[in-house]
């Protein structure tokens, strides 16, 4: 299940959520990525978050479907915020359900690891001396490069 | 042949324009090609489109790699490296 929203998401009700699947779901691993206070020596004041609207959702359910082939797992849980967020607020979350932990585990970094470099977002960091685009990291494509062995 | 093109982020930012629909003479209808004619427009345009590294494209709404043909109608987009989550 993917949401792409403005507002806040509750982290519990969504574990709860993916444990209620059924008596047979003997794990859930969760993600939730925060915003930072600071970046670097600078104190932020907000993050935007731009997405491309038409693209967002089909290349986030890409990415579920795929985790869902590659390991055996019930259910997978994305919820992704856009929009002006403060210091502290929660930006995303990616729940996995299933029977065992290590699929679990290895889906959801699987997920976290292939939306930050394919998913269509950009982050903007606003501070008092003015806004900034925040650059990609090498080392988010190379976390994401590394499951196209496996 | 008509496309829309659309542009996000730092790369919107920069040439000032977030969508457009543009024609195209059916022989020049590749991702290539319209990358070479909006680099014609000016210096701004040439310096956006300048590194390969730089501009990621989506056709219809899917991520491409590779140099691809269009279709009238389809939905082109440029935008630097993702940096969501």
């Amino acid at each position: 299940m993917i949401r792409l929203q403005t507002e806040d998401f509750d982290t519990g009700a969504e574990i709860n959520a993916l444990h209620s699947m059924g008596s047979h779901i003997g794990a859930v691993v969760s993600f939730v990525g925060f915003v930072r206070e600071f970046s670097g020596e600078s104190r932020l004041d907000a993050i935007e978050l731009e997405h491309y609207p038409q693209m967002t959702q089909k290349s986030l359910e890409h990415i579920a479907a795929e985790a869902q082939s590659r390991w055996n797992i019930e259910r997978v849980i994305i919820i992704h915020r856009v929009g002006r967020l403060a210091p502290d607020e929660q930006i995303v979350f990616v729940g996995v359900a299933s029977s065992h932990r290590s699929e679990a585990f290895s889906a959801c970094e699987f997920v976290i690891d292939r939306l930050k470099t394919q998913a269509p977002f950009w982050k903007k960091e606003c501070f008092s001396t003015g806004d900034q685009w925040v650059d990609a990291k090498l080392s988010d494509t190379s976390k994401s490069d590394r499951w196209k062995s496996n | 042949m008509r496309i829309k093109v659309c542009y996000f982020a730092r790369l919107r930012e920069q040439l000032g324009v977030s969508d457009e629909f543009i024609n195209l003479p059916d022989h020049c209808a590749s991702i290539s090609s319209v990358r070479a004619l909006l680099q014609k427009r000016d210096e701004t345009w040439h310096q956006a489109f300048a590194s390969d590294q730089s501009v990621l494209t989506a056709l219809n709404h899917e991520m491409v790699t590779s140099d691809q043909q269009l279709e009238a109608g389809d939905e082109l987009a440029f935008f630097p490296p993702v940096t969501g989550g």
